[in-house]
């Protein structure tokens, strides 16, 4: 019979104290920083608003007239299979239309979580615009999806039908080109892009004014509600 | 003690005659892969830097109770905290800065300077000796980034801190700043360091 201090758990009793230590140095610090990270994102979020909505060129020519759209954010709930999502979606309006709309989506990648934006037309009919916020794929291969020519390839897609990945030409509407080496993070964005508009597209258009009700019938029917934020 | 060296002679040592990199050849990943330019190779060489030095302070503090075989494990420990600390730290306050670095800052909690040292130094010295130590070893791998920093940004762009230093005529050489270029200097640089410490130590003979 071993004696406790021979025992692995007492041999390690630096281990966990350190541990401890640090994890609770560690929240300090989140608690600290994480707003000013988050405040940071969001400045990056509003800054890119006018390229994804109108495109980079007429963007441009509008902070040079001094003029800029005026962007109001609003929260999509969904409901899919009792899991509930929530998508932060911005409205872009210039000089009183509506000129687009831009949504906050992420989803798995290679490596870690991708975050990005997604910009629609007014009617979410087309793809005006794609921009990677956060991704930590690898580099030289899968964080390539940060790079323009590979995003343009979005602009102007219908949102109607799926986008699908295919190695080498691109020949259809809905086809993008796989980054070579990298078809994973490649696959990874086109998803979280056609899963994005699956599920808001109905509700970035006619903003429903019901759903409280709607809500309350299908909260019984699932009866559990997970939060998926 | 003849084998384990001073304060001075840690700190001395840190600059060229053990350089992390031209020497040790050690951290070789963020030498490549960050030194495209002199902003972000200065910021990498600052984290790996204060991540270098808290550990080194605190794997020294507590040398007297590592037990051999659960060294490594705290060692990993004390890193990856303070690399947390700075990857958060630069998202906060130089943002653009830590999306061009992206994931290489989280990788410095796998760069071997820091646990070279902490194993070589840290884990046998005094505080003195390891803080000077790891601020030696920072100079020395702030050198070596920032130098191979140089030759890549002013070749490859004709600017230095994005300050144009070649004449608009010059071509830039794109290869580089891209991998390849990174491979390249580090192997003329690594040459001509060598070939310095051959004909130094040949006069030194005669």
């Amino acid at each position: 019979m071993r004696s406790f201090k021979d025992s692995n758990l007492f041999q390690a009793w630096l281990v966990l104290l350190l541990a401890t230590a640090f994890g609770c140095a560690l929240a300090g610090v989140q608690t600290k920083l994480g707003p000013v990270i988050e405040a940071n994102k969001t400045r990056e979020t509003l800054a890119k608003i006018p390229a994804l909505v109108l495109g980079e060129d007429q963007a441009q020519q509008l902070s040079r007239q001094k003029k800029s759209l005026s962007i109001t954010s609003r929260t999509i709930k969904i409901e899919k299979n009792g899991i509930k999502k929530f998508y932060t979606v911005y409205d872009a309006f210039l000089e009183g239309t509506l000129a687009g709309h831009v949504a906050k989506a992420s989803g798995q990648g290679y490596a870690d979580k991708i975050e990005l934006l997604l910009g629609l037309d007014a009617d979410a009919r087309t793809i005006t615009g794609l921009f990677i916020l956060d991704q930590k794929e690898t580099p030289g291969l899968g964080n390539r999806i940060i790079e323009k020519p590979w995003r343009n390839q979005f602009l102007g897609k219908p949102s109607a039908t799926r986008l699908v990945v295919v190695k080498g030409n691109p020949g259809k509407d809905n086809e993008i080109d796989a980054i070579s080496g990298a078809t994973i993070s490649s696959r990874s964005v086109t998803g979280i892009v056609n899963k994005t508009i699956t599920d808001i597209k109905a509700q970035l258009v006619s903003p429903p004014k019901e759903t409280a009700d709607e809500q309350e019938t299908s909260h019984n029917e699932n009866g559990k509600i997970k939060e998926n934020t | 003690m003849a084998d384990s060296p001073t304060a001075f002679e840690r700190f001395v040592q840190g600059i060229l005659p053990e350089n992390p990199v031209y020497r040790q050849l050690l951290g070789l990943c963020p030498t490549l892969a960050v030194t495209n330019g002199m902003k972000p190779a200065l910021t990498m060489a600052c984290s790996v830097g204060f991540v270098l030095l808290c550990a080194n302070i605190v794997i020294s503090l507590i040398r007297n109770l590592l037990k051999p075989h659960l060294r490594i494990v705290i060692f990993t420990l004390t890193i990856a905290t303070f690399v947390t600390i700075a990857d958060r730290f630069l998202a906060a306050y130089f943002f653009q800065m830590s999306k061009t670095l992206g994931p290489y800052i989280p990788l410095i909690i796998v760069n071997c300077i820091i646990i070279c040292r902490c194993e070589v130094c840290a884990s046998k010295q005094g505080v003195v000796t390891a803080a000077s130590d790891a601020i030696g070893q920072a100079i020395g791998f702030g050198l070596a980034l920032s130098s191979i920093a140089a030759v890549r940004e002013i070749l490859g762009t004709g600017m230095l801190f994005g300050i144009r230093v070649l004449p608009t005529a010059w071509p830039d050489w794109v290869i580089m700043v891209l991998p390849p270029g990174a491979f390249i200097t580090l192997g003329l640089l690594l040459g001509f360091v060598n070939w310095i410490g051959i004909i130094r130590s040949k006069g030194s003979a005669k």
